[in-house]
């Protein structure tokens, strides 16, 4: 069916086993066969549940939703790169052909002391959710606004601010990171709203909250080797880092 | 008497919105602040309405299952949202946006919801702009539009092909500055369970704390669900894999009138299955239908590749039966098109069960635009395929990338091939004009309702929905209803048992508590031998054969009984390992499957009962001599609202549709 050009793979998976948040984890080794190269990496461990199910033996947590590459909450560390091998994906949308027959595949969580593992391959990232909550939106009630169209924004503003706003917030920036800095996902908010003139009024106070609240969550410093823009499915760049510590510097001197 | 009331107000269909929100009791600032609301789920219904409820003073508690409201599957809506702003002056107005609805609806929608739907659509642009949503913008710094289906005007706002991750990004922030504020109370990897009501008025209801498993009562002076559609009964579809239809069927359990369950939404481009592993559907956005045409060969088995297929040899078939629309006809228009095309033997590809989506002659038409933008005299082809790709790149990369990650074919190179799949349901809760449920208290938002698209939504209509349904009408719409419970607090104030007093403390909450919990543990104590995902992906083929595209009623019988018998199987075989009290995906799925099984009998028996073709509802006994589908207004010109009365026993209530404002006719896009 399909492109139906897929072949078979054979696979060894070492997986990240852990009970919940205070349990101590190892590696659980599977050995797959018959592996459509068509599956997607999510379907490749949905094999494996299932087999894992038909043994009696309890499924492999991890987290998963639109499986498009958007939701952002798939998050699987793959032979030490979040997300895997192949660059400007999620680990749902890296498909079985990336991969060849006979190959072993480590599978970790996100590897963070702000993202404390749930479950097996499942981390909590909700010091993200409290970060936008610091200060990552324009304070305009419903009901407040004007007509669309009164605001102009040069295209040129708009494309930057749209791609800082790509961000899915997956959180392998911060997995990437020998710090894990959260600082790519930070600035890409921070740049997003600075960039735009509805954003200007609450500007200084934004990136002086925003990054507050960052460092309270525990996370490190950057490094400035930029393994967070490499490894982010999104492209996210680390422009938006540099912006940042100029939105930084000015908004620290009144 | 009908137990339907769906309380539209009377007057001229245009003044009904302005005049009733004008004159409908209002709850003061301190008042609100004791009035506790419950928002379960945090798409863009959810968000929209949980941030704008919480900024006019209302204790707020929003509920997800996902790890973050951000990742709610709006997300990944894709092409865009339509408002009648007529800022390309083309004709557009609030009137052609609110008959272009019903029409696409296949006149099965309530008249009054939709024109106020079309009335508050212009407010959602400049809500989203104002929290620096990037749609996208012309050189000149204003908005741009793009067509969709069913329309002849461009009002469709877009950011990429990402306007439903920015739009839902922009109600995110929203509600995490409530959040941030101490207004929102936010309940992540949270699973609504059960409503709870006390003498048929919803006060709360059950979650399930996914990490720790741990069952916790929520009081509430109203519930809002949020919670989306039902589109994964069929097991592939494009939801996202969480999406489920477990609160709206619970609340159904508790008294929830089901509306027109039988309507789903066949989206005609997304990726074909390419095999057994398969686990959902890419969509393919309808905005590639602007530039994309539709094609098979005229030949029948054509193995060719289909660049070597001359252009004489190719079918366009879309533009053939429906000139005026062509390409852009609605969803199920084009959906039924590309089935009937492959049921006849023209399929293309491997399996045989896909059409071409071919960009060649537009990338061709930009190409030649750009050349002489850029004063490059006689482009040669390769040239003008150069610059075209560029222009289609800037276009509907991401969608193009997305293809090629799934299938490993360049769609730049050669043709996409994409297939129908579930998309959406139109189905829902029956709701009346405020929103609310037919049990007090309990509301349903956005997808999760059944109101405003009819039996065929169009496309870029559900990001104004759920907005419209969250920013600008359940916060005029939910004081009509709490400002009686204020009346009702303020008389039973010294009672010393009051509702407002026991909370969760009252025994209704207890006794919800236990019946869920016992439900948990019969999932685990069953110990069969078939996983959960075993049954969804049986129940998924028997909806997509017999409930599917097309419909008759020997299939529908037939699929009743195998639902039936699937449940019988389901509750006495299957597996679900680990335990309760802990983080546990599978126990969860147990659930949500259990209600999709039942969902999906009431689904055929809808169908079943509604003898006539209407929108994505095709029975195959109703088509005319061309294959188009045939309404009888006669008989069916209403709402079919389901009222649950025990296992596969359910009572059919009917609202009647009138059009008062616009004439029913026959459907023509040609």
């Amino acid at each position: 069916m399909g492109s139906g050009h897929g072949t078979e793979l054979n696979l060894t998976l070492k997986v990240w086993r852990q009970k919940n948040t205070k349990a101590s984890g190892s590696f659980e080794t599977h050995q797959l066969t018959g592996i459509s190269t068509d599956m997607s990496f999510l379907e490749m461990f949905d094999v494996l549940n299932e087999k894992l199910i038909s043994e009696g033996k309890e499924a492999i947590a991890f987290d998963h939703d639109c499986r498009e590459g958007i939701c952002g909450m798939c998050s699987m560390y793959i032979n030490g790169r979040p997300h895997g091998p192949k660059q400007g994906v999620t680990t749902c949308q890296l498909h079985m052909r990336s991969f060849k027959n006979g190959d072993t595949i480590v599978v970790e969580p996100w590897r963070s002391a702000a993202f404390p593992v749930i479950k097996d391959l499942a981390v909590d990232r909700g010091a993200f959710d409290r970060i936008i909550a610091s200060g990552g939106y324009i304070s305009v009630n419903t009901g407040n606004a004007k007509d669309a169209n009164n605001i102009l924004i040069p295209k040129p503003d708009a494309d930057d601010a749209f791609a800082a706003a790509a961000c899915i917030g997956c959180g392998a920036c911060v997995a990437a990171c020998k710090n894990g800095s959260a600082m790519l996902f930070v600035s890409a908010k921070v740049s997003q709203l600075a960039l735009l003139p509805q954003g200007q009024v609450e500007r200084k106070e934004r990136v002086l909250k925003m990054v507050a609240a960052m460092d309270e969550e525990g996370f490190g410093n950057c490094t400035n080797t930029g393994a967070c823009e490499a490894e982010c499915p999104k492209g996210i760049s680390l422009e938006n880092i540099a912006r940042m510590n100029r939105e930084l510097t000015a908004a620290s001197f009144k | 008497m009908s137990k339907l009331d769906s309380k539209i107000p009377e007057g001229a269909i245009d003044q009904k919105w302005s005049k009733y929100r004008s004159t409908v009791h209002l709850v003061n600032p301190a008042n609100k602040r004791s009035l506790e609301v419950l928002v379960v789920g945090s798409g863009l219904a959810g968000a929209s309405a949980a941030s704008s409820l919480a900024e006019m003073g209302y204790k707020v508690k929003v509920f997800c299952f996902q790890d973050s409201p951000r990742r709610a599957h709006s997300i990944a809506a894709q092409g865009g949202i339509n408002a009648a702003k007529n800022y390309q002056n083309d004709g557009d107005s609030t009137y052609r946006l609110f008959y272009d609805t019903i029409k696409g609806g296949d006149y099965r929608a309530r008249e009054a919801n939709v024109h106020r739907l079309a009335e508050v659509s212009s407010n959602i642009i400049d809500q989203c702009v104002a929290q620096g949503v990037p749609l996208a913008r012309e050189y000149g710094g204003l908005l741009s539009n793009r067509s969709f289906g069913g329309t002849q005007v461009q009002r469709t706002f877009y950011a990429a092909g990402q306007t439903g991750q920015q739009l839902l990004l922009g109600a995110y922030s929203a509600l995490q500055r409530q959040v941030g504020m101490g207004a929102v109370e936010l309940c992540a990897r949270h699973e609504m369970l059960d409503v709870v009501t006390i003498d048929g008025i919803t006060r709360g209801i059950i979650a399930r704390n996914l990490i720790t498993g741990e069952m916790e009562k929520h009081f509430g002076h109203a519930v809002l669900l949020c919670t989306g559609g039902y589109g994964n009964v069929f097991y592939l579809s494009t939801n996202a894999m969480g999406s489920n239809v477990t609160a709206a069927w619970k609340a159904h359990k508790k008294g929830a009138f089901f509306g027109n369950p039988c309507y789903t939404q066949i989206h005609p481009t997304c990726i074909p299955v390419s095999g057994d592993h398969q686990s959902k559907l890419t969509l393919m956005s309808e905005s590639l239908r602007n530039d994309g045409r539709i094609w098979v060969p005229k030949k029948k088995d054509d193995n060719r590749k289909p660049t070597d297929i001359p252009e004489e040899e190719r079918d366009y078939y879309l533009e053939r039966r429906y000139p005026a629309f062509g390409n852009l006809v609605p969803r199920d228009v084009a959906s039924r098109g590309a089935k009937e095309r492959c049921d006849a033997g023209y399929g293309v590809g491997n399996s045989k069960m896909a059409v071409y989506l071919d960009f060649a002659f537009n990338t061709a038409r930009y190409g030649r635009t750009e050349a002489t933008k850029r004063n490059i005299q006689n482009p040669s082809h390769e040239e003008i395929m150069r610059l075209g790709k560029e222009v289609v790149k800037e276009k509907y990369g991401n969608l193009f990338d997305m293809y090629q990650q799934i299938t490993g074919e360049n769609p730049y190179e050669v043709p996409m091939r994409i297939y129908p799949a579930v998309h959406y349901t139109m189905g829902g809760l029956w709701v009346d004009y405020n929103l609310m449920t037919t049990v007090k208290g309990l509301y349903a938002l956005g997808e999760a309702n059944f109101s405003d698209h009819g039996a065929n939504r169009l496309g870029a209509s559900a990001l104004m929905q759920g907005l419209a349904d969250g920013y600008f009408v359940i916060p005029y719409t939910l004081g009509v209803y709490l400002s009686e419970e204020v009346s009702r607090m303020s008389a039973e104030k010294d009672k010393a048992d009051s509702i407002d007093k026991l909370k969760t403390k009252h025994p209704a909450f207890d006794a919800a508590l236990k019946e869920q919990t016992d439900l948990i543990n019969k999932f685990l104590n069953i110990k069969g031998t078939k996983s959960v995902e075993s049954f969804h992906k049986r129940l998924g083929l028997i909806m997509w054969n017999k409930c599917g595209m097309a419909r008759n009623k020997q299939g529908l019988t037939e699929a009743i009984a195998e639902i039936q018998a699937l449940r019988k199987e389901f509750w006495s075989d299957v597996r679900v390992l680990g335990s309760a009290d802990e983080f546990n995906p599978d126990l969860e799925k147990a659930g949500r499957v259990a209600d999709f099984i039942e969902l999906g009998e009431l689904m055929c028996k809808d169908a079943l009962h509604r003898e006539e073709s209407c929108g994505g509802h095709f029975r195959e006994e109703h088509q005319t001599e061309d294959g188009e589908a045939k309404r009888d207004d006669v008989n069916f010109a209403y709402v079919a609202a389901w009222e649950y009365k025990g296992v596969s026993e359910w009572e059919l209530n009917k609202e009647e549709l009138k059009y008062e404002n616009i004439k029913i006719a026959q459907r023509s896009y040609k």
